[in-house]
């Protein structure tokens, strides 16, 4: 009985031995490199930025939403709530639906920026319906960016590759790019109280990777890639003789935005 | 309506508001900063008048201006640093300025006012405070030996450099006054992407409405301080400084019914969103306060005081009635300025709401203790340096040194 319980007792101490070990070495898992930075697995994205020094100055991106493609399922809206933590009221990319009707009126609605996608019809229209689309809005990137004029401390910049980004350690949550933004891109971020905005995903390009909502669009509504690469898709875009335009030229952003195929209705 | 904008229900069927100018970001408090800035270089303007331009009938109110203008001077970053989402960060602006903002440039102003405003206040109070020096003990000797840079020196060749450096400064600070309220105008008036702001002619109503809100500030506060101490009202004073008052609002509201009249005849897109903004949510706040209770009535009030004869009793009492009106003109301006520029969407099919809470961090008692502040650093402010001419210590050299 005696030899028995021993045994017992040796097998516990075994057993504690061993998850103490397992729970060690499983631990290392998160302390030490595992050698994954150096071999993403998700293939290149976007050609030619993997395996070479980052060179700013030699990129030039765009961005081209495709009116006639978005079928408004929203995935692009949750995609970037989630990637970037978006609180509850506030847009980085959002999408709006439009409707005319054969007397030319233009309902326009963005219930909850289009999070939920366009599920259900709007019932509240009473004249006939001519015309349905809908339009993704996200940051314009514009060439001469209000934004960045306006911030008192430079917190808001231009980077060469064209992306405007925020600094929210050096933002004072002035809010004045947030009235200078022609497109309301802009919020003040109420958990860094810092103003806040679509970045293009800039850490994600710099690792070949697409903008997360441009990723996850089942349509191919939203096109996004290098201009100084004529073989891009967007260069092609650009460079074919679709009706391509940018919103609310008269500002004078020039936008890094395009839009194929807007409606002068969309503002 | 934001609920009903969010949910797209019927409501917003020709409503349509960009998801994030759903929020309005300047609330009350950078309604109070213009207004704030606004009275300073109008208290100041006041004083320069008797300083630089000589009329002599605003002697009563010459030190009291000043001293009005400082104790606002005192208040007028509270509110924004109150906005400011990181108000620890401030300094940035002065350490690490962006040379293209129309922000950067507000604390380098400022604070060149602010200092030209106190060696103003210091030179023209050194021989009072001499004075008082003598008279007094304690800390509030050293006090004034401090505000008085140590010198006892009241020699007539002292007095008379004295008053060429009051003059001086006095000169120099009303082009200061025009840039320091112009700028604030300019700050709105830069931002293309709000139609009721971008407009060149907002620095000059900024700037002129300053002049209104800082002489009426005047008339109004001299006047209730003079009654409340059981003292007598200088008219000759009160009926100048209301002559200038009225001047100074005919302009104003020239400009500011011009700029309206403008957008109304040119009818750019723009005109369809200002015309639904200004028959719509600030219908009452503009049209019926700003423009029919707060401009009209001081308008005629005052044009009647001063074209017809009038009992100078009766003159002090209706102008204090129009003083008090057109502060109350200037601080609705801000508003429908401030506010009513962010409740249109950019979406130009659209308008927000804005209703400030009491309590919340920007709210309405924030705005009030901000508001009431002045007034008492004004009373503070009066213990050391005496307001009126008639109970100044007598200044009659005393020492040669």
């Amino acid at each position: 009985m005696k030899d028995v319980k021993a045994a017992i007792n040796k097998d516990r101490r075994e057993f504690v031995k061993k998850v103490l070990r397992g729970s060690i070495a499983g631990s290392l898992f998160l302390v030490l490199p595992m050698g994954g930075e150096g071999s993403i697995q998700i293939p290149e994205q976007i050609p030619g930025i993997r395996g070479k020094e980052y060179d700013m100055s030699k990129q030039r991106f765009a961005f081209i939403v495709d009116i006639t493609r978005c079928i408004g399922c929203g995935s692009c809206c949750v995609a970037d709530k989630r990637e970037y933590d978006v609180p509850d009221g506030h847009y980085r990319t959002w999408v709006e639906r439009y409707i005319k009707d054969f007397d030319d009126n233009v309902y326009v609605d963005c219930p909850n920026g289009g999070l939920d996608g366009y599920q259900k019809p709007r019932t509240d229209i009473p004249g006939k319906i001519r015309d349905t689309f809908f339009v993704p809005k996200l940051c314009n990137m514009c060439e001469r960016p209000s934004c960045v004029q306006v911030c008192p401390v430079g917190a808001t910049f231009k980077t060469p590759d064209g992306f405007v980004l925020i600094d929210k350690d050096y933002c004072v949550g002035c809010a004045y790019c947030i009235q200078a933004c022609p497109y309301s891109a802009r919020f003040l971020n109420p958990k860094t109280k810092t103003a806040d905005k679509c970045t293009w995903c800039y850490h994600r390009v710099r690792k070949g990777l697409l903008p997360v909502c441009v990723h996850v669009c089942p349509a191919k509504a939203r096109k996004f890639g290098d201009l100084n690469d004529p073989e891009s898709e967007v260069s092609k875009i650009l460079a074919s003789p679709e009706v391509i335009t940018v919103l609310k030229p008269d500002m004078g952003n020039h936008p890094a935005l395009y839009y194929k195929g807007l409606r002068r209705e969309v503002v | 309506m934001t609920e009903a904008v969010h949910t797209g229900m019927a409501a917003n069927i020709l409503n349509y508001v960009f998801p994030n100018d759903l929020h309005v970001h300047w609330s009350l408090m950078i309604v109070l900063y213009p207004y704030i800035t606004g009275i300073i270089a109008g208290a100041f303007i006041v004083s320069s008048l008797y300083h630089v331009f000589k009329v002599q009938d605003l002697k009563p109110v010459s030190r009291y201006s000043l001293l009005f203008a400082l104790a606002f001077l005192a208040c007028a970053t509270w509110p924004l640093l109150n906005h400011l989402g990181h108000p620890e960060r401030n300094w940035e602006m002065l350490i690490t300025p962006n040379p293209t903002s129309a922000m950067a440039g507000f604390g380098y102003i400022y604070s060149l006012y602010a200092i030209l405003l106190i060696f103003e206040v210091l030179f023209i109070y050194r021989p009072t405070m001499v004075a008082l020096k003598a008279q007094s003990t304690g800390k509030l000797k050293t006090l004034y030996n401090i505000l008085t840079f140590g010198s006892e020196d009241l020699s007539p060749r002292s007095i008379a450099l004295d008053k060429k450096i009051i003059a001086f400064l006095a000169a120099v600070g009303i082009p200061m006054a025009c840039i320091l309220h112009g700028y604030v105008g300019f700050i709105f008036g830069a931002v293309k992407a709000r139609p009721l702001w971008s407009s060149p002619l907002m620095p000059v109503i900024f700037l002129l409405s300053a002049s209104v809100s800082g002489i009426a500030g005047v008339i109004f506060s001299y006047v209730l301080i003079q009654k409340y101490k059981g003292r007598p009202v200088d008219s000759k004073c009160v009926i100048t400084l209301s002559k200038f008052l009225w001047g100074a609002f005919i302009i104003c509201f020239t400009f500011e019914m011009l700029e309206i009249f403008q957008h109304s005849y040119l009818k750019t897109h723009h005109w369809d969103m200002i015309h639904g903004l200004l028959w719509g949510p600030l219908k009452t706040s503009f049209w019926r306060m700003q423009v029919g209770i707060c401009s009209l009535i001081p308008l005629f009030l005052l044009g009647i005081l001063i074209i017809f004869k009038v009992r100078e009793k009766a003159f002090v009492f209706f102008a204090t009635i129009a003083s008090g009106l057109l502060l109350l003109q200037v601080l609705l301006m801000r508003w429908n300025v401030v506010i009513g520029g962010q409740l249109m969407s950019r979406s130009s099919r659209g308008f927000t709401t804005f209703h400030p809470a009491f309590f919340e961090k920007e709210g309405i008692l924030p705005a009030i203790l901000i508001m009431a502040a002045p007034l008492v650093i004004l009373w503070l402010l009066g213990k050391i340096m005496p307001m009126w001419e008639d109970n100044q210590p007598s200044t009659e050299p005393t020492t040669r040194t």
